[in-house]
């Protein structure tokens, strides 16, 4: 049996509902309201965990979110497994489950132990020092320390949990609902502004709530007793919203905040499918009231990292709120006034305590004095020079600090123990503050940083704007807010406020010890294992930037960021360096303030809803004839469609030889396309492509290619002009919208003064392309009532007709080289005529083909593919089609970029065919070329952009970009791969039908 | 994220909005009198202030206007928003 640890009854907690709970394997009982750090504290358990370097034993330090140790991993092989949970947050549930970290094989023994002992040769830096060399050692190195990196396990099952996101517009925003912070939600919300108060524990009131001493009355009643009544007041008022185990995580420019609102972990795990787990929490505030309080420090001794040492102020809330005695020997430690509340706390629930060592010497105050009159012995003037008990404190070692405080004289004095209370005074929460933009002040008093500079509409109030007493808070709070909120006057101006704390504060960054530093072990950075020692070696070896200092020694770089020991980080580094505090600064604090769930983050943007997809009018079709599909921008492109068990290979093969011998038919929905109208329409698409409008006929169709202003080729397609002033442009299926943007773009800003208008009608129609030598007795019995004579349609000519009683628009265009058409029908028609082509093409074999057919077909034709054969260093005069650049055109986008100094090199990489010595051998995409392999370093000429293997021409064809291409036809290059070298020769890039007789066959 | 004051909308969400770089940069009208440092003065310099910048913007999922804003780029906080063609705010 283990002890049992429960004092007098707290009001806080449920003792009449019993939890059943297991750590590593033993189950155990609590109560509800506890936390699995209380629930472990009343069975006498401080042994948590194993620390992350030195796998030291380590227990519960404090007892909220800035714990550093008490860290667990929840339901452990499970799909709802979590690591480094905090003890001290989780609410205790029936059946939960927790397990300690970083041990091996369990909490009580641990291998990893043995680092501890090794630990004079493990200082800071000591990976980067020792695995620098031999550097192709590297990959050694990592396999082990990977292993014993982190400190719990990933989950390795799909999260079975549910997430949202959820936009809330507030007025005012108020975080952290102690007393300052419920002063502020009344205030704002009596006065008519739309609050929302939120607050990361399951209870309000912060830590005003489980204060039950005589020494701080507000109207005569004890402070917790009146901040009950207020709490019952706000619950009631209409316009205040009120979300508790609500963590904000982050603070950005323009009040606009993101919160984790946690639903269901302080639920039974059966109780929680089909409910939200946690909503992220988008919150956009007119104003902001920051009341996150303060954080307890603690003190920086030898061997002040044992199970059984917590903050003073963590013991005081385990006995107030929980009615739980962290040890039966306590003793407290203190540089300030705080542990004299815990003590008196102690005292009133009749929890033993051995002794105060107080490291002031000349002191006086009511709390102290009562201290003593329960005979409670107070050590002035000294400090803790080291503790002994390695898996729980069994004796502190006491010494007399020196006048200066710089060093411990007298006899050293012995004290058994079983838990020690350290209060190494307070430091504000400002790291939401600084998040925001804020600039901190540094007080030299009782050095703490401090809000100074405001970014946005906020303000902080409270003990995290350094004002850490109930008087300071309620005379200073109401004062603040009237201003803040613009008020005549509010609720608490008469108050009579009894508060008997004395500010005086002895601070000593690292408290002195009798040994010299290299044979303490003073931890500051507790989950981390990094010692004032590190630190003071960084500063050695040359580290003065606190931001150096933290990345060397890796302090405040654990789960925790260091909330604990970051500002006597900052301390020993101006003291050791002689700079003042202020000027240092701080480390930068980011977001999110605690640890956020990667569920929270995504949201319900998970699995199919990942990111939106497109499908096209005819996508069912594709699906139902088993089509593979290739994700094009957005869009669910048709990739090919394998019959009868075949690989891409086959199908891509079959599918491009039907569509050359007799008919092939394409899902072309996903081209862009733009609607142009108005009186300048010509004018317009003259200085938008490199070539020649205005003569283009009605009726007519013409390729265009279109050049950012540094002459670069950015997106081409075919445009049509219907009539005299309306134009239809499609665009490359990615490139659609910013096309579409960047025409707007210059219409608004450069050429205001054009009568044009802009459409996107991508989505309004549905295109199906039947090409081959049989396209035109297919499209013809789909329309029969068109003249599909060359006369009347040649090539590269439109015509407006009906299929029924539908409009539709018929091109006779091509990007396969074959005779085709493309039949532009409104979107819900699209699958009907594609089915009607399939069925009437069923004589003649038409054959289906995917995107992957349609680049083959393109490439026997050498015609390029935007952004495969292009990137954005290729000019037309580079892709050898000099033929569609305009000479007598003025001006268009990128015309001047053509006869730069550069964009007229010759030695430009140019667009050229390869053909492989081996015409069965085909190049990989992306491959380099060469000519001379044996030169060192060998010269990369270009690389190879499409490649195929042509079932039309019966042997491998290819694509490249080299320098100087266009004047190296026939010459021998070579394609180094991994394992061989592969002959190719630079040929011109149109492989099939150079007089493009198959168009108008 | 700041809250862009639209001259056409209102204000929205920066969400909304994409950035076009600095603002009141001129097209030459007639470029092929440029010579190539002039031309590549107006194709690739541009300036990158800690402090007050002017820049335009375009409400892409919205009105698709574009429009200029004064941005203090130290701090995010946009100082004045005005039409394409309207002259900048001297203060």
């Amino acid at each position: 049996m283990t002890k049992n640890l429960r004092v007098k009854s707290s009001k806080l907690i449920d003792e009449t509902y019993k939890i059943s709970f297991k750590f590593n394997g033993r189950t155990y009982y609590g109560y509800k309201g506890d936390t699995l750090a209380s629930a472990l504290l009343a069975n006498d358990i401080h042994l948590v965990g194993r620390s992350f370097k030195y796998h030291r034993p380590r227990g519960i330090m404090t007892a909220g979110s800035e714990e550093p140790n008490g860290i667990v991993q929840l339901h452990k092989n499970t799909s709802r497994t979590e690591p480094n949970v905090r003890a001290t947050e989780i609410e205790i549930y029936e059946g939960l489950e927790a397990s300690s970290q970083n041990c091996w094989p369990s909490v009580n023994f641990d291998i990893g132990g043995i680092n501890n002992f090794f630990s004079p040769i493990l200082p800071a830096g000591f990976y980067y020092k020792t695995f620098m060399w031999p550097s192709s050692f590297w990959e050694k190195y990592e396999y082990f320390i990977r292993k014993s990196a982190g400190l719990g396990k990933s989950p390795t099952e799909p999260d079975p949990d549910i997430y949202e996101h959820k936009y809330i517009h507030c007025d005012v925003l108020i975080i952290g609902a102690g007393i300052s912070g419920i002063i502020a939600a009344k205030t704002a919300a009596k006065n008519g502004y739309k609050t929302l108060l939120v607050d990361e524990k399951p209870y309000l009131g912060g830590s005003t709530i489980y204060q039950n001493s005589e020494h701080f009355k507000i109207n005569n009643q004890i402070s917790s007793s009146w901040l009950e009544k207020e709490i019952n007041e706000i619950k009631k008022i209409k316009n205040l919203e009120i979300k508790i185990r609500t963590s904000v995580a982050a603070y950005h420019g323009y009040n606009f905040l993101l919160a984790r609102e946690n639903l269901t972990d302080h639920i039974p795990l059966e109780q929680r499918n089909n409910k939200i787990r946690h909503r992220l929490l988008k919150i956009r505030a007119k104003k902001v009231i920051t009341a996150t309080g303060s954080l307890e420090r603690p003190l920086i001794f030898d061997n002040n990292d044992r199970p059984g040492i917590l903050l003073s102020s963590a013991i005081e809330k385990y006995a107030n709120f929980y009615g739980v005695a962290c040890g039966e020997k306590n003793i407290l430690l203190t540089n300030n006034d705080s542990a004299y509340e815990a003590a008196i706390s102690l005292y009133q629930k009749g929890i033993n305590i051995e002794a105060i060592i107080d490291n002031r010497e000349e002191i006086d105050s009511k709390l102290i004095k009562e201290t003593e009159k329960n005979n409670i012995k107070v050590y002035k003037g000294y400090t803790v020079v080291d503790t002994s008990g390695y898996k729980r404190i069994n004796k502190v070692s006491i010494m007399q600090l020196s006048k200066d405080g710089q060093k411990v004289v007298g006899p050293k004095i012995s004290i058994s123990c079983d838990c020690l209370g350290v209060s190494g005074g307070w430091t504000p929460a400002v790291h939401l503050f600084t998040q925001s933009g804020g600039k901190l002040k540094f007080r030299d008093e009782d050095q703490v940083f401090i809000p100074n500079i405001y970014p946005s509409d906020q303000i902080s109030i409270g003990s995290c704007n350094g004002d850490f007493t109930l008087d300071e808070i309620l005379s200073t709070v109401p004062k603040t807010l009237k201003e803040f909120l613009n008020l005549k006057k509010t609720d608490y101006e008469d108050l009579e406020i009894k508060s008997s704390f004395n500010k005086s504060k002895r601070n000593i960054w690292l408290l002195p010890s009798d040994k010299i530093i290299g044979k303490t072990k003073p931890f500051v950075d507790y989950q981390n294992d990094a010692t004032a020692k590190d630190i003071k070696l960084a500063l050695r070896e040359g580290f003065r930037s606190i931001e150096h200092v933290k990345r060397y020694t890796t302090t405040g770089m654990g789960t925790d960021q260091g909330k604990l020991g970051n500002m006597h980080a900052l301390g020993i580094i101006s003291e050791t360096a002689g700079s003042k505090m202020g000027e240092l600064g701080t480390t930068t604090f980011r977001p999110p303030y605690t640890p956020l769930t990667f569920g929270t983050i995504v949201g319900r943007n998970v699995g199919e809803y990942f990111d939106v997809f497109r499908k096209t009018p005819i996508h069912e079709w594709h699906v139902e004839n088993k089509a593979e599909f290739e994700n094009v921008g957005q869009w669910k492109r048709a990739w090919y469609y394998p019959k009868n068990g075949e690989n891409m290979h086959d199908a891509v093969q079959r599918e491009s030889k039907a569509a050359r011998d007799s008919a092939g038919i394409l899902d072309a929905s996903t081209l862009g396309k733009i609607d142009i109208q108005g009186t300048d329409a010509s004018e317009f698409l003259n200085r938008v492509y490199t070539n020649a409008w205005s003569k283009l006929a009605i009726g007519k169709c013409r390729y265009g290619l279109m050049l950012n202003e540094d002459g670069m080729v950015y997106d081409d397609g075919v445009t049509t002009r219907l009539g005299e002033n309306h134009y239809i442009m499609t665009t490359t299926t990615g490139g659609a919208a910013t096309v579409l943007g960047k025409l707007e773009d210059y219409l608004q800003t450069e050429w205001p003064e054009l009568d044009v208008y802009l459409t996107s009608v991508t989505d309004h129609y549905a295109t199906v392309s039947v090409c081959g030598p049989n396209s035109k007795k297919i499209v013809s019995q789909v329309i029969p009532d068109l003249d599909f004579s060359d006369e009347n349609f040649p090539h590269m000519s439109f015509k407006n007709t009906k299929i029924g009683k539908i409009k539709c628009r018929v091109m006779r265009i091509s990007f396969t080289g074959e005779h085709s058409y493309e039949i532009n029908i409104q979107s819900n028609y699209g699958k009907s005529v594609w089915e009607k082509c399939m069925e009437i093409g069923k004589e003649f074999n038409i054959t289906p083909y995917g995107t992957e057919t349609m680049h083959l077909l393109r490439a026997e034709k050498g015609f390029i593919i935007v952004g495969q054969d292009t990137d954005a260093t290729m000019t037309p005069i580079d892709l050898q089609m000099d033929w569609i650049v305009s000479k007598k055109k003025y001006d268009f986008i990128g015309k001047r970029s053509l006869y730069r100094s550069d964009t007229i090199r010759e030695d430009r990489k140019q667009l050229v065919g390869l053909l492989t010595e081996n015409p069965d051998e085909v190049l990989e995409e992306g491959a380099q070329i060469v000519a001379d392999i044996k030169k060192s370093p060998v010269e990369m000429l270009g690389h190879v952009t499409s490649s195929y293997y042509s079932p039309n021409l019966k042997k491998s064809i290819a694509l490249g970009v080299l320098k100087g291409g266009k004047n190296m036809m026939g010459k021998k290059l070579i394609i180094p791969m991994e394992n061989k070298q592969i002959n190719v020769t630079v040929a011109d890039p149109v492989f099939l039908d150079k007089e493009n007789k198959k168009l108008n066959a | 994220m700041f809250v862009i004051n639209c001259p056409y909308c209102g204000e929205r969400e920066q969400s909304e909005f994409k950035a076009g770089g600095e603002a009141h940069i001129v097209r030459p009208k007639q470029p092929t009198e440029l010579s190539d440092d002039q031309w590549a003065e107006y194709l690739f310099m541009r300036k990158n202030i800690k402090g007050i910048q002017f820049e335009r913007w375009v409400h892409t999922h919205g009105c698709r206007k574009w429009f200029n804003v004064v941005r203090d780029t130290s701090n995010d906080l946009i100082k004045a928003v005005y039409k394409m063609g309207e002259k900048p705010p001297t203060k």
